[in-house]
C-alpha cells in the first residue's frame, strides 16, 4: 500500500511516527501550516515556522524516505489578532516555493469578519500564484461555516476542483459534493471521523474527488490513521486498485495541479521509481511544472 | 561587475535540458541580466521551470544548484561585490534550503572581497547535512580558526564526508587533532563505532603538524 497523506503536522510529530509512517506505506505528505496550541504574537514567530516547513522539515522527512510538501497560509485562528494579521503581506515570498503545495490553512473559526478578510485575501492570492486552496472548517457550528465557505469560493473565481474542504462529516459533505470541490476526511482517535464512517462514506457517493488525511498533530491524533482506513476499506470489500486511488492517486491529483509535487507520482509500492520514470525522473520532466 | 565561477560550464547545463526547459533557462538568466534584483523572484521556481537532480557531466553536481549559481554569476555581472552580498543575503535569508544551498556554492566561486561568512555560520548552525557541506566548500578559508575547526567536528558528527572540506591538508593543527581525539574517545567510551573520517582527519593534523615542524627547524 502506497500511502499520500494530503494532511500531517509533523512538526509536532516524533522521529518514530516518521519510522512507522514510512513502514505502513507513507511516502509523501502535505503538511499545512496551522497554529501551534499556543498563539502567535509576532509575524516573525510565523516566517520561522513557515521557514522550518520549507526547510528542517522537508530535511528531516526525507531522511525517513518520505517526499515533505506544505501549505502555507495565515490560519483561522489567528486571523483575529491584528498582531499577526501582516503575515500577510510576507505570504508571496513562500507561495513561490517549491514543494508549496497549496494556500492553506484557510477558512474560519468562530466566522468572524477578521476571519473572512483573511480567507477572501488569501484566496485571491491563490488565484494569482495558480495554486490549489485548502479550507479548514470549524469545529463548532461545522454546516453554517461550510456554507459560506463554499459561497466565498464561488466569488473568488477560484474554480472548485482547485479546493479541497477539509474535515468534513456525514452533515457537510454533500453540499461541498454538490459544488464541484474535493472532500477531505480526517480521521482520529475519538473526533472528527473515524475509518469506518469513512468507509460507509466511500460506499455510499463513491471515490471522486475524495481525499483521507489523519490530520495528526500536538493533540490526540494517530499518523496511521491513513493506512488503518486502507485496511477498512478492503475489509469492507474495496479492492486494492481503489485503496491506491483514495490513499496516492487522489491527493498526487488534487495536488499535482500546483505544479509543485517534489515525489515521482509513478512512484512504486516499494519506492522505487515507477516504471515508465526512468526516462522522465532524471531527466526532470517529472518534476518540472506544467503551469510555469 | 563581479565574476562568480558557475558550478558547471553552461553547455553541460543546456545538455541536460530538453528545448522547453533551456527556453526557460533563457528567460531566467534574461530576466536577472536586465535587472540583478529579480535574483530573488527567479531563485524559487528555477528548478520547476528548468530542472533537478543529478547533473550528467559534473561529479556530485545537481542540475538545480547549477542553474541558479549561473543565475547568481549572471546577476553579479553588474554588482559590486557589496550589493551581490546584499541580494545573497536577501536570496538566503527566505530561501528554502535548496535556494540556501545554492547560496552557498556561489560563494564558494566568489572572488576574495566578496565575505559571505555570516551565511556560513548560519548554515552551519543547522543540522541539515547538505547545508553544512556546502558551507565547508572553498568559501569557508574565510571562517576564523575557531568556527573552521568546529565546522570540522560537525562534519564528522553529522556524517558529512570530510572529502568535502576545502584545505583541510592545511587548516588541520593540533587543536583539531585534540577535539577529534576527545570526540573519538566519547565515541568509544560508548561503545560506538568510530567514523572512518576521524582518521582522515587525524592524519591530516599529523601531516600538516609535521609540515609545521619542519618550516620552523
Amino acid at each position: 500500500m502506497r500511502i499520500f497523506d494530503p494532511h500531517i503536522h509533523m512538526t509536532s510529530r516524533t522521529t518514530d511516527d516518521y519510522e512507522a509512517m514510512y513502514a505502513s506505506g507513507v511516502r509523501a505528505l502535505v503538511e499545512p501550516a496551522f497554529w501551534l496550541g499556543q498563539p502567535r504574537t509576532t509575524v516573525g514567530s510565523f516566517t520561522d515556522y513557515f521557514d522550518a516547513l520549507v526547510g528542517w522539515e522537508r530535511f528531516r522527512a526525507s531522511q525517513f524516505g518520505i517526499a515533505h510538501h506544505c501549505t502555507i497560509a495565515l490560519n483561522p485562528k489567528e486571523a483575529n489578532d491584528p498582531r499577526c494579521a501582516e503575515v500577510l503581506d510576507v505570504l508571496p515570498r513562500y507561495l513561490a516555493k517549491d514543494g508549496v503545495v497549496a494556500v492553506g490553512e484557510v477558512g474560519f473559526d468562530s466566522m468572524t469578519v477578521e476571519e473572512e478578510k483573511a480567507f477572501t485575501r488569501q484566496l485571491e492570492l491563490a488565484v494569482e500564484f495558480e495554486l490549489p486552496a485548502m479550507v479548514h472548517t470549524p469545529h463548532r457550528d461545522k454546516e453554517q461555516g461550510t456554507r459560506r465557505t463554499l459561497e466565498l469560493v464561488t466569488e473568488s473565481g477560484l474554480a472548485p476542483g482547485m479546493v479541497v474542504v477539509d474535515h468534513l462529516n456525514e452533515v457537510t459533505v454533500d453540499q461541498v459534493d454538490e459544488a464541484g470541490c474535493w472532500m477531505g476526511f480526517s480521521i482520529y482517535p475519538d473526533t472528527k471521523m473515524d475509518e469506518h464512517r469513512m468507509v460507509a462514506i466511500l460506499q455510499r457517493r463513491g471515490l471522486d474527488r475524495v481525499l483521507v488525511n489523519s490530520a495528526a498533530d500536538w493533540g490526540r491524533s494517530d499518523p496511521l490513521k491513513t493506512s488503518k482506513t486502507g485496511a477498512a476499506m478492503l475489509e469492507a470489500g474495496f479492492s486494492a486498485d481503489d485503496v491506491d486511488r483514495v490513499l496516492w492517486r487522489n491527493p498526487i491529483e488534487f495536488f499535482g495541479q500546483s505544479g509543485r509535487l517534489l515525489v515521482d507520482p509513478d512512484l512504486a509500492d516499494d519506492g522505487s521509481a515507477g516504471a515508465d520514470a526512468s526516462a522522465t525522473f532524471e531527466g526532470n520532466s517529472i518534476l518540472r511544472g506544467s503551469r510555469d | 561587475m563581479t565574476e562568480i565561477r558557475p558550478l558547471a560550464a553552461d553547455d553541460t547545463i543546456r545538455q541536460a535540458l530538453d528545448e522547453d526547459a533551456q527556453a526557460q533557462l533563457d528567460a531566467l538568466m534574461a530576466e536577472v541580466a536586465e535587472d540583478p534584483s529579480r535574483l530573488g523572484r527567479t531563485f524559487p521556481a528555477a528548478a520547476r521551470r528548468t530542472g533537478r537532480g543529478p547533473l550528467a557531466g559534473a561529479d556530485d553536481v545537481l542540475l538545480e544548484d547549477a542553474v541558479r549559481v549561473s543565475l547568481v554569476q549572471t546577476a553579479a555581472r553588474s554588482l559590486d561585490p557589496e550589493a551581490l552580498l546584499a541580494e545573497l543575503r536577501e536570496v538566503y535569508r527566505y530561501g528554502d534550503n535548496d535556494e540556501k544551498r545554492a547560496v552557498l556554492h556561489a560563494l564558494s566561486g566568489a572572488p576574495a572581497d566578496v565575505d559571505g561568512t555570516d551565511l556560513l555560520l548560519d548554515a552551519l548552525r543547522t543540522n541539515d547535512t547538505r547545508l553544512v557541506a556546502a558551507a565547508m566548500g572553498p568559501h569557508s578559508d574565510r571562517l576564523d580558526d575557531d568556527s573552521w575547526r568546529q565546522g570540522v567536528l560537525k562534519c564528522l558528527f553529522t556524517g558529512v564526508p570530510v572529502a568535502s572540506v576545502t584545505g583541510l591538508a592545511r587548516r588541520a593543527d593540533r587543536e583539531l587533532a585534540e577535539m577529534v581525539q576527545r570526540y573519538r574517545r566519547e565515541r568509544e567510551a560508548a561503545g560506538r563505532d568510530v567514523p572512518l573520517d576521524v582518521q582522515v582527519v587525524l592524519d591530516a593534523c599529523a601531516a600538516s603538524t609535521e609540515h609545521d615542524q619542519q618550516k620552523d627547524s
